[in-house]
């Protein structure tokens, strides 16, 4: 089980945009200086200066082509995109039979789709499940696991160890094998609304958050703590003020991964909740019965459904691309 | 020190302890006896032995093309995302004006979840049947491609940004002493590059064999199985047979059970051969 976590430090450290920085960040944690930790952000930042004034140069011939083979390229993840808000305003038949056509004075319905099946799925209610249950979940299981993460990596007794083992296993199983008795005992617990999803998430998410946590809480150093606590910090105090900061950046990373895990997950809440639905429960719930579908509203659910991802995603995206990357250890 | 940190276990440990014994431990201890069982609620189960697992690959020839089709695909998408995603590396390593943009625009369909995935493609997909008077639905062939092209569709950027991360980490002093000593554009990927990004290699390749493995939402809004459950991967049967067939409960959990040994084996496989390599760099 060391193994298993030598790989996730191995990631979670892995440069992605800007080797310098991460370095830089190990540095500090194996005990550099601050003042080292500055003159190592500046090399980063002149580095980087190197690299804009290398894309400032003239393009050559095979540039040119390699840029437009990547134009061409970009157009093919574009353009389903485009297509499903071109056909949110189209009619039904027409966005059956000619999804690649233009809407004309024949088939453009205007915004017809989007009242349509906001009014069919209930969309804001859904809307407003999702962010809850997203939001909540992801807080307490950043929380929740690095608190749980530093208590077993600090504490070392028989049973710190086996409740690492278990989480580090948690991460291999897929949840067909426990969906069918977990939603059993949700219910038996009453945990089948929008707040008791929560504590479901919190479990089921604890196994990849506490590994990652712990594995960056090992290389924070003792001293820092003890110097904490010799000055009369207890373990609340120290945990709070000296290692929550310095776990930050681990933090967005789980964060991340969660959210986007929680924010599109179908069957869990599927199972689990009783009353409410996620808004990938709406979505799924245009499908009528024997698979009859109302395509044209479905367009427009679906154009709603993603500019909330987009959004999120241009405002944070070096953190995202950082964060997905370096939990590629999940699975 | 440690002794003081101690006695806060129910404030620091215990929150998550208890939420992970109830989504987890318990289900997890409750699924392996369960499969064992013959039961339609879990209140009232009666021991049949290894009865469900004999049934599940004796009586049910559903598994069994599931298990065909998820294997399939599963080898289908594995090579075809890697390679194309290790294409696109080697184009965006070199700085060419906007490598930025692109890298965003390629990661974006990994944001977006299965079920919103599944219906954007079958929209397009039924779109260009459509001229050939078909549906996705008509024939399993075209449920097996579709679902092919939505997970190259979605996993592409993401192994990409790995091989980049890979690729950029090779030093400079390498390719060049290779470049000095006559070695081709050809020769230097072989010798140099692929021998040197073999960690990202073996990362992607768990990620896509994982992911490919375990498919259900696209899976599910994409066919769901149609037509007649020839295009069902193994996750899908499995909830057809949990929520769909009365008094195959205990069936479903003990194919919920080979899943898992299936994923487990793979993912222990992985990190076997990750050590391995660990040891030879």
């Amino acid at each position: 089980m060391v193994d298993l976590n030598k790989t996730t430090r191995q990631w979670t450290t892995t440069p992605v945009d800007n080797p310098s920085n991460s370095d830089a960040w190990q540095q500090f944690l194996s005990g550099a200086t601050a003042e080292r930790l500055r003159k190592e952000k500046k090399e980063a930042m002149d580095k980087q200066k190197d690299s804009h004034a290398k894309v400032k140069t003239p393009m050559t011939g095979s540039d040119k082509v390699k840029f437009v083979i990547l134009i061409c390229i970009s157009a093919m993840f574009i353009i389903p995109i485009l297509l499903v808000l071109m056909n949110s305003f189209k009619s039904n038949v027409s966005v059956s039979n000619e999804p690649f056509s233009f809407p004309n004075a024949e088939s453009f319905v205007g915004i017809d789709n989007y009242t349509n099946g906001i009014a069919k799925i209930d969309f804001f209610p859904a809307f407003f499940t999702s962010v809850f249950v997203t939001v909540f979940s992801v807080a307490f299981i950043v929380l929740c696991t690095s608190m749980c993460a530093w208590f077993i990596t600090r504490v070392k007794t028989w049973y710190t160890k086996l409740m690492y083992l278990l989480f580090a296993f948690s991460m291999i199983v897929p949840f067909q094998m426990v969906m069918y008795p977990m939603s059993f005992v949700a219910n038996q617990l009453k945990l089948d609304n929008m707040v008791g999803i929560v504590v479901i998430y919190l479990g089921f998410g604890a196994g990849l958050s506490v590994f990652m946590f712990a594995g960056f809480i090992k290389s924070v150093p003792l001293e820092i703590e003890e110097a904490a606590m010799i000055d009369g910090c207890g373990s609340i105090r120290t945990f709070f003020m000296i290692d929550f900061p310095i776990l930050m950046p681990s933090a967005i990373t789980v964060a991340i991964l969660n959210a986007m895990w929680i924010w599109n997950d179908y069957l869990l809440p599927t199972l689990i909740l009783n009353d409410q639905r996620t808004l990938p429960m709406a979505i799924q719930y245009l499908r009528g019965g024997y698979g009859s579908i109302d395509m044209a509203a479905m367009m427009a659910m679906l154009v709603l459904a993603i500019i909330p991802i987009i959004v999120f995603y241009f405002s944070c995206q070096k953190y995202i691309i950082k964060g997905v990357v370096a939990g590629a250890v999940k699975g | 020190m440690e002794k003081s940190i101690k006695k806060w276990f129910p404030l620091f440990a215990l929150p998550t302890l208890v939420s992970f014994a109830i989504a987890f431990l318990v289900p997890f201890v409750m699924g392996l006896y369960l499969s064992l069982c013959k039961f339609k609620t879990v209140k009232k189960v009666t021991f049949v032995g290894f009865d469900n697992y004999i049934k599940a690959f004796s009586e049910d020839q559903d598994f069994l093309n599931a298990l065909w089709f998820t294997t399939k695909f599963t080898i289908i998408s594995v090579i075809t995302i890697n390679l194309i995603a290790f294409i696109f590396a080697m184009l965006l390593t070199k700085a060419i004006k906007g490598t930025n943009f692109f890298r965003t625009i390629f990661f974006m369909p990994n944001l977006i979840g299965g079920i919103v995935l599944g219906y954007i493609w079958s929209m397009i997909i039924n779109g260009v049947l459509y001229y050939f008077n078909a549906t996705i639905t008509t024939d399993a062939n075209y449920g097996f491609w579709g679902l092919v092209i939505l997970m190259n569709w979605q996993l592409i950027g993401y192994m990409m940004i790995i091989y980049i991360s890979g690729i950029q980490n090779i030093s400079p002093d390498l390719i060049e002493a290779a470049e000095i000593d006559g070695a081709n554009a050809w020769q230097r990927l072989i010798h140099v590059t692929l021998p040197q990004i073999m960690p990202s290699i073996t990362i992607c390749l768990f990620l896509t064999l994982t992911n490919s493995f375990k498919l259900f939402d696209q899976n599910y809004a994409l066919t769901a199985g149609a037509p007649g459950n020839k295009t069902q991967m193994l996750a899908l049967d499995i909830y057809n047979t949990f929520y769909g067939r009365v008094g195959w409960q205990g069936v479903g959990q003990a194919k919920a059970v080979v899943f898992f040994i299936i994923v487990a084996a793979i993912a222990l496989t992985q990190l076997y051969l990750t050590r391995s390599k660990e040891v030879e760099n």
